[in-house]
């Protein structure tokens, strides 16, 4: 089957591939383009360890086709950092302990940035519903939701 | 150990630092079992069973190798076929070999009966689909009670082991029964007696992160692998086997791991990936699918379960007897055993007997699930507890205090019981504010205790020091929720030295010795404890630079706060050396500082939980909601305070998947009917409250800052807990779990007549 030919930007950089029809988003970042910080929890859209923004809209990459991407811009965890300043989410994760094994870590940071890009005030309810497409197995959430809303108190106060 | 060892003055041990990997695990960096990739790397697939029992009469591979794409495809002929079988859990080697590889009988929906590999995920996939199988459906059955029916379809003739009494079905392959006193006698001074029967469905440990592995191997017999496991010597060990190589000539590397639950603790794809390499020569990386995960890997095993309790109006319990049945999947290993210990652990019982079935049924088969057998226990002991309290009108927390198991009880699985803290975690329940907390309408209340034994096991750990006066760890225990930060705080107790300035790297099997896998909630006791004494082993031959600097015996100089100091005023009058002195000219002064620690310890120390729950059931649709939830238990010693609320918190997490929603749905057909995430439906954040913790700390005597394990003791009160929660608001006994709303709306229509 021939490839198709796809530009697009990820991270603010410009990158162009080759691939299969068939192949998801997610295949693309993580075998073709080597960004693996997105995972493949189920494949199905039901875990959110894949999500990335597309366009700015929260999606997840296992349900997006690599050869839709072609002309949009993909955010994944890898660009959440500026250089080597953490997104002041990142921080409050690690300081709340707001992860155990790190696996969902990556859709849950993207997700819960998203969030707060829409809603710089939300309720511990609007949070819950917001990152329930984003299963976590180890923590329970409690110290997720607790992390989302301190730095959300926290982005309020410095802006 | 004696306890006035322990430390009373802990500077590190119990604060709350950053997790050294915290940077990695959230930008994205850190590599778990899929992140990785080597040159010339092939992607594999395999083949599974569509059938829950059917004999494997003929797999034509052909079609499949003649794809351009397809370098290798491999059967269980290509594995070894010399590996001994006798009945029972005695020969795991056989057990697990034919559970990778399917020999002549397909003996679950979804068992591998081949793999492939491929220049590309995709083309390995459409190989899958080239692969013509010819199978002869057999009889199949998959439910537990079913499987020991006489007109059960017999699954492996000659699978029972020596424990089985005559006249059972050849599906129950193993049996335990302990206890002691009388029981009937007990029952006749009872007030009140009840006995009921319970049954829970077999549950997924659910990580988030599919098993996967890359793994490479020559025809030379050596080889490499990455894969995410929980314990990574026994995967150099079980796949040396299955592959008829040599253990040491396959070195095995933990990649990050993405959730295990005791789910990680054996192999699965990884011996496939091997002997793929093996025929493709060239390295190969593979990885389950969701769907595959479900099918094929974990799950806990499901049970059904008769319980008969005596208690007298004062609540004082008079007799215990518990039938525990248990069907983990194809093979033996049940857990029943456990399960059966673990039921009345909790209570100073005079008579109690309990009894275990491990049965074998046409599912996968069963792995271990975040202490084994013993949420399912509570759960059918717990229920009866509370009903009786309720028909004696008796406060169930001052009941469980009115029985607790103490320093000395005879536990109802034989040994005496060291320091505990069962008693300590009622307490701090009877005194929550959860406790007494006014209910609303349409809620209840439900508490349970809950009980696992912790475990110790092989541990190697290794401390080398640098010049510059920092320190790096070799742990062989793979990090599943922060256990580097808790060994870097007790090496840092140890040598006096900033926790910052202590690296602690997950060794491979090549560079240091055995190490059981990260199970028994062993890790911040076990490989705690070892790094505790290989620090100490540093700490010792620190001192004894210092004694030859000064010129004093060893024996004259002592360890302060990072510092070697003459032992007392005898020892002569000399400035306290700090560490980093030493290690600046080791090189000159006898060579390289290590420490070292080799041991079974086995002061693990079981524990205790109490947990609270409130919950609301709406009549109509029989939906139910945990509306507050208290942890509370005894952790010994907290090391990292902060990760230990965690591991209460996910285990009190999974405990309410697995009372209110979680379950394995079998059709008639044998299949599994809910293999991805949005029908096996694990808690969402929005399904759950904040979950409060109370940390207790009744030290233990078997480890020098009185650690228990806490990572499993979590998820035993919580299925009781809910239950008793949930018919508390409902008005009516659960018995089955889980709580679907089916389940509720029945047991409603049934109360009402």
């Amino acid at each position: 089957m021939s490839k198709i030919h796809v530009a697009t930007k990820i991270n603010g950089d410009t990158v162009e591939y080759l691939c299969d029809p068939r192949e998801t988003l997610l295949d693309v970042l993580r075998d073709r383009l080597n960004l693996t910080g997105a995972k493949e929890g189920c494949g199905t859209g039901d875990c959110g360890a894949c999500s990335v923004t597309l366009d700015g809209r929260l999606v997840c990459s296992c349900l997006v086709l690599g050869a839709e991407a072609d002309g949009k811009e993909v955010a994944t965890v890898e660009g959440i950092a500026d250089g080597d300043e953490l997104h002041p989410l990142q921080k409050k994760f690690i300081e709340y302990a707001a992860l155990q094994c790190g696996v969902c870590t990556p859709g849950i940071l993207v997700a819960a940035k998203s969030l707060l890009e829409k809603n710089p005030e939300p309720t511990e309810e609007e949070t819950r519903y917001w990152l329930a497409g984003n299963l976590c197995r180890c923590t329970g959430y409690d110290k997720i939701i607790r992390a989302v809303l301190d730095t959300a108190a926290e982005m309020r106060e410095a802006s | 150990m004696a306890l006035d060892d322990q430390k009373s003055t802990l500077k590190f041990v119990g604060t709350r630092p950053e997790r050294p990997d915290g940077l990695d695990k959230v930008t994205g960096r850190a590599r778990f079992g899929a992140d990785t990739t080597a040159p010339g790397m092939l992607f594999g697939a395999i083949v599974r069973s569509p059938h829950a029992h059917a004999r494997i009469v003929k797999i034509d591979v052909s079609k499949a190798e003649a794809m351009e794409e397809v370098k290798a495809v491999v059967t269980r002929a290509d594995f070894v076929n010399d590996l001994e079988y006798t009945p029972g859990g005695a020969d795991e080697f056989w057990n697990v070999m034919e559970n990778v590889m399917a020999g002549d009988t397909a003996l679950y929906d979804g068992h591998a009966i081949a793999a492939v590999a491929a220049t590309s995920a995709l083309a390995a996939r459409d190989a899958v689909k080239a692969i013509e199988v010819e199978y002869e459906v057999l009889p199949h059955v998959t439910d537990v009670d079913k499987a020991m029916a006489s007109d059960a379809p017999v699954i492996r003739e000659g699978a029972a082991d020596h424990s089985v009494p005559d006249g059972l079905h050849p599906n129950v392959v193993r049996y335990h029964e302990s206890g002691h006193g009388d029981v009937e006698a007990g029952f006749a001074e009872a007030d009140l007696v009840i006995e009921d029967h319970f049954t829970t469905e077999a549950t997924h440990q659910g990580y988030i992160e599919p098993h996967a592995c890359l793994a490479s191997l020559g025809m030379d017999g050596k080889g490499e692998l990455w894969c995410c496991t929980q314990g990574h010597w026994y995967v150099q060990k079980y796949c040396a086997a299955l592959l008829g190589i040599d253990t040491s000539q396959l070195r095995v590397t933990a990649s990050e791991i993405g959730g295990g639950f005791g789910g990680k603790t054996t192999v699965f794809i990884e011996p496939v990936a091997l002997a793929l390499s093996r025929k493709a020569n060239r390295p190969v990386k593979l990885v389950m699918n969701r769907s595959e995960v479900f099918r094929a890997t974990g799950p806990t095993a499901s049970a059904s379960m008769d319980i008969k309790i005596g208690m007298k109006k004062d609540g004082t319990i008079t007799a215990a007897e518990g039938t525990f049945r248990l069907q983990g999947g194809a093979f033996p290993g049940a857990p029943c055993e456990f399960t059966a210990m673990c039921a009345f652990a909790p209570y100073a019982l005079t008579n109690v007997r309990q009894v275990g079935y491990d049965v074998i049924t046409n599912r996968p088969k069963q792995a271990a699930y975040r202490a084994p057998g013993s949420p399912m226990a509570a759960f059918a002991v717990e229920s009866v507890i509370d009903e009786l309290c309720n028909q004696l009108g008796l406060d169930p927390v001052d009941v469980r205090l009115k029985n607790a198991s103490r320093e000395g009880t005879k536990a109802s699985y034989g040994p005496r019981f060291d320091r505990i803290g069962l008693v300590e975690t009622l307490e701090a329940a009877k005194a929550h504010p959860h406790y007494s907390a006014p209910l609303e309408k349409g809620q209840g209340r439900g508490i349970s205790c809950g009980f696992w034994f912790n475990h110790g096991g092989e541990t190697s750990v290794s401390l080398a020091l640098s010049e510059d006066g920092t320190a790096q760890i070799s742990v062989g225990t793979p990090d599943i929720g922060g256990s580097r930060s808790s060994m870097a705080l007790m090496a840092a107790e140890v040598l006096g030295i900033a926790y910052e300035n202590i690296r602690v790297t997950i060794a491979d099997t090549a560079t240091l010795g055995y190490n059981d896998v990260s199970h028994g909630s062993r890790v911040t006791y076990a490989s705690g404890l070892a790094t505790i004494k290989a620090a100490e082993d540093a700490v010792q031959k620190l001192c004894k630079r210092a004694a030859q600097k000064w010129g004093i015996p060893e024996d004259a100089v002592k360890w302060e706060d990072g510092h070697a100091v003459p032992s007392g005023p005898n020892a002569g009058d000399f400035d306290p050396l700090p560490l980093r002195e030493i290690t600046a000219t080791m090189g000159s002064t006898g060579g390289p500082i290590s420490g070292h620690f080799e041991a079974t310890p086995e002061g693990a120390g079981v524990s205790f939980a109490t947990h609270i729950v409130d919950s609301e059931v709406d009549p109509e649709t029989g939906k139910t909601a945990v509306t507050r939830y208290t942890v509370i238990q005894d952790a010994g010693k907290a090391v990292h305070p902060t990760y230990v609320e965690g591991q209460f918190q996910g285990g009190a997490a999974q405990g309410i998947g697995w009372a209110l929603n979680e379950e394995y749905i079998y059709g008639d057909d044998g299949r599994l009917q809910n293999a991805v995430f949005l029908d096996y439906r694990i808690p969402v954040a929005s399904d759950l409250p904040m979950i409060d913790t109370v940390i207790v700390e009744v030290p233990n005597p078997g480890h020098p800052f009185g650690v228990r394990g806490v990572g499993e003791t979590s998820i035993c009160p919580p299925l009781a807990a809910i239950a008793n929660a949930v018919s508390a608001a409902a008005g009516v006994r659960m018995r089955s779990l889980p709580m679907s709303p089916p389940k509720i709306l029945d047991a409603l229509d049934q109360a009402d007549g």
